[in-house]
This record gives C-alpha cells, structure tokens and sequence, in this order.
C-alpha cells in the first residue's frame, strides 16, 4: 500500500530486512552436506556471504534455506569435499 | 576573547575542533592538506577528544563520515578539487541518507591542465548532490561558518551535510587575525547532535535501503523540502551567532554599499574583499555601485537575488568557474531565478580569476564600468582573457 509524502519517515527505515526477506526462494543449486563426511572445521560457516550456515547443538553444520542463494562458496572452500551443489527440483 | 593569527585551513581546524566534531576521517590533497595535518596534531596532543580516521581516498573517507554520522557522532572532513570529484558518488549518499556531515573544500580547479589554484569549478560540480553550500571571504568567516553549518545541518527540519568553501591559496595559504570563542560559549550555541534516527545495536534499523518507484519520488521531495527549509534556518543561526559573538556573516547574502545602488556585481569567496575596494574606489568617483556576496548557492538565495533586481538596473555576475555549454553556475542560476522576478534589470555574466588568475581591483571597477553602462557586447564575457590582441600578450 502506497502511503503519502506525510506518511512516511524523513528516510527510508527497515527494522526487520533480511530476517524477513526469504531469498532462499532465488536459489537454483543448493548446497547438501554428507554429514558423515564433515569434520565440523566450520570453514564454510565462516565463509557464508549470507550468515546462512549455521552450527546445531551437537555442532553439525545446518544449512539455512530459507536464505540460502546457492551461491556455491561452501562447496568450494570446503576441505573435505563433503558439500555438493544439487539442482534444485 | 584570544585574537589568534592563523590561515583559513587553520580556521577550518578550530571550527571542527571548537565544534566538538567527534570523527575525523580524511585523505590530504593540496591545498587542504594544513587542514587535516591540524586535525592530526590536535587528536594526537588530546586537544581534541575525536576519533582520527586514516584512510586510503577521499571515497573512503566520506564512506567513514557516513557510518560515523549514522551513528549519531559529529563527523567532519575536508578536501579539494579531484578528491571532492572522486568522492561524488559517497557525497549523494550522505545527502540522501540525511547526514549532517560538515566538510571544509578548500576550492581548487580542475585538471588538465594541472593546477593547484583557486578555482570554484569542484564544489560547483557537485552543486546537485543535496549538500548545502557556504563561499567564505575570511578566515573568520571559515571558523564561524564550520561552527554555523553543523547547527544548520543538524536541525531536525534540515539535516542535511554542508560544504565550507574557502578559496586556494588566498585564504588557504594566508594568514589572518582571527577571534577564538571560548569553547564554553560555542558549546552553549551547539548542543551535541541528536538525531532521529542512528544505528544502534541494541535497537537495530536498516537505513536507506532499497525503495521502489511507489515512495523514491517521495523521498526525494523531503530532500528538497529540507533544503528549502534549510534557508530559514542559515538565517536564524547567523542572527543568533551575531547575537552571541557580535558578527554576522550576511545570512545567505551580503549586501555592500547597496544603498541607493544602480548597478551591483554578484560575486562570491575573496574576490568580494576585493570588490569591496573596487566599490569604495567607484562610490568615491560618484559612482553608484555594490556588492552582493553570494554566501550560501545551495540553496540557492532566490528570493535575495530578486530584491537586488528590484533595486538596480545592471548586475554583473563574476563566476570563478564556468559550465560548458553555456555560462557560469551564479549567472546561470542568477538569470534563472530574475526571469520569475517583477523586476528583471540588465544581467551579464563574468568569468574571471579562472585557475587562479589574480583578480586586482582594477579589474573590478572596469567590470563595474561595464555593468554600469549596460555594454552589451553579448551574454557571457571571459574577463581579462589572453588574446592576440591585449596588452600582456604583445
């Protein structure tokens, strides 16, 4: 909804940006994890452009697809070759 | 209150300083660099509480001021000439993010061909960034203008950044009596910045992110509403600077010897000092001549410009910079603001002192003489040009 020039605040404000915005949904590969394979390194956590890497409690890699674009950086910085690019169905 | 003996980049130093300007984040360039090497020594011997930001260009160095100032600190920079130009894109994005940012542009041309020289074509290339924009004449004018702009910038109907103009070299480079406020009295003239708005972990905001075409047209009104708003406001504080230090720099602009005047030049920075004499020199002979000093272009002092057409019947506009393609920006924008005015007097325009070339008040009078007897001889007159023809040439 469209609001007028009175409406609005003196400069464009976002209080909720990315938690909200689900770019997940531009993502054509997606990164799997053999999780029997990983060695909990957390190098891709640390590379993730996108913060959508995320350890669990039992320190186990999770992906967050709900922001996760593919952009395939943890496959490639990953030492143990145990992250794999898919075609997204 | 201590009379000091320092140049205008001095000036600006103290006025950032006596400001309390918290970051201070810039890339030195000729003729700037006395500006940031004062700022260095006095964060350096803790004269002055702020942050000193290093960094590797003036693009950067915006960058750093926007973040400060977002955060809510008092930020402060200064540049010339192509560090001015390579800071364009970062210089938008404190406008439009509604920053008051104050940055001292020591004017400097354009290369090529190299020069180092007073020239106002920097600061009139950035004219459409959103940021106001203050001419100098003195080092005091540059003290108590840095002080004056961010009071201006910060008020919650303006917030918007200013440049503080002072001419290469002229002023720059020269020194000058200068009068120091106590700090005391210019704290009670500005309070500490308190924006609407900054960046704070604990109440976390995105600023300016991406606005599609139903609300960017409306967010760039407010930008130019601030403006307008901005001229009541530059007024005021003048007024209430002269009430607090015993002077006032003109407001937007100031009039000299404009009583009872036929013809007036509009001019701005040191070549008004200049003028000045000229006038003086002229009213002596009976001749009835003024001055109106451009002190603020952005925005631009319409409504004072269309009192002084009502009031002579030739203006003479001295540009130190030029627009190719036709005329310089305070003539272009002088004639652009008299073609709605009752009154439209005789308007020519001068392009003198280009790169620096001295402008001595002879000069002047003989602008004068022309602009008193309304000499044709076309819109747009390179004043003092080296040609096959004149005098120095041969």
């Amino acid at each position: 909804m469209a609001k007028s020039v009175e409406d609005l605040p003196y400069i464009p404000l976002m209080s909720e940006s990315s938690a909200v915005n689900k770019t997940g949904v531009w993502r054509v590969i997606k990164p799997i994890v053999d999780q029997e394979e990983c060695n909990q390194c957390y190098i891709c956590w640390k590379f993730c452009p996108d913060v959508a890497i995320h350890i669990d409690e039992e320190g186990s890699i999770l992906i967050d697809y709900d922001h996760c674009k593919g952009c395939g950086i943890c496959e490639a910085v990953c030492p143990k070759k145990c992250i794999e690019m898919v075609k997204e169905e | 209150m201590p009379m000091d003996v320092m140049t205008g980049n001095s000036a600006q130093a103290y006025g950032a300083k006596l400001a309390r300007a918290e970051v201070v984040a810039a890339y030195p360039i000729t003729p700037q660099t006395t500006v940031v090497e004062k700022l260095a020594d006095l964060v350096a011997s803790g004269e002055m509480k702020a942050q000193f930001i290093k960094v590797e260009s003036e693009h950067s160095a915006m960058a750093a001021c926007i973040a400060a100032s977002a955060t809510g600190a008092r930020a402060y920079t200064a540049t010339a000439a192509h560090g001015l130009a390579l800071m364009h894109e970062m210089l938008i994005w404190a406008a439009g993010s509604r920053l008051p940012i104050v940055m001292g542009n020591i004017n400097r041309a354009m290369a090529p061909p190299w020069s180092v020289w007073a020239d106002y074509q920097d600061s009139i290339a950035e004219r459409d960034t959103g940021w106001m924009q203050f001419y100098c004449q003195s080092s005091q004018e540059v003290l108590d203008t840095v002080i004056q702009a961010y009071k201006v910038a910060e008020n919650h109907d303006v917030l918007i950044p200013a440049m503080v103009m002072e001419d290469a070299f002229y002023l720059s480079h020269t020194f000058e009596p200068v009068d120091v406020p106590p700090q005391k009295d210019v704290d009670d003239f500005l309070p500490p910045y308190d924006p609407p708005v900054k960046l704070d972990v604990d109440n976390p905001v995105g600023l300016c992110a991406l606005v599609p075409p139903d609300h960017y047209m409306e967010f760039r009104f407010k930008i130019a509403k601030a403006m307008e708003d901005s001229r009541k406001v530059i007024q005021e504080v003048d007024e209430e600077w002269e009430k607090k230090f015993g002077r006032s720099h003109g407001g937007l602009v100031e009039r000299y010897r404009m009583e009872d005047a036929d013809a007036a030049i509009i001019a701005a920075g040191t070549m008004s000092s200049t003028a000045r004499v000229a006038i003086d020199n002229m009213r002596d002979k009976g001749k009835k001549v003024g001055l109106a000093r451009l002190r603020v272009f952005r925005p631009f002092p319409y409504e004072e410009i269309r009192q002084i057409a009502k009031e002579v019947d030739s203006i003479g506009v001295l540009d130190r910079s030029y627009t190719f393609g036709h005329g310089g920006a305070f003539y272009t924008e002088t004639a652009g603001a008299l073609y709605q005015a009752p009154e439209r007097p005789h308007v020519k325009n001068y392009v003198i002192g280009i790169g620096g070339r001295d402008i001595p008040p002879k000069d002047i009078e003989g602008i004068l003489e022309k602009v008193l007897t309304k000499e044709d001889g076309g819109e747009v007159e390179w004043f003092g040009l080296r040609t096959s023809g004149s005098r120095e040439v041969n």
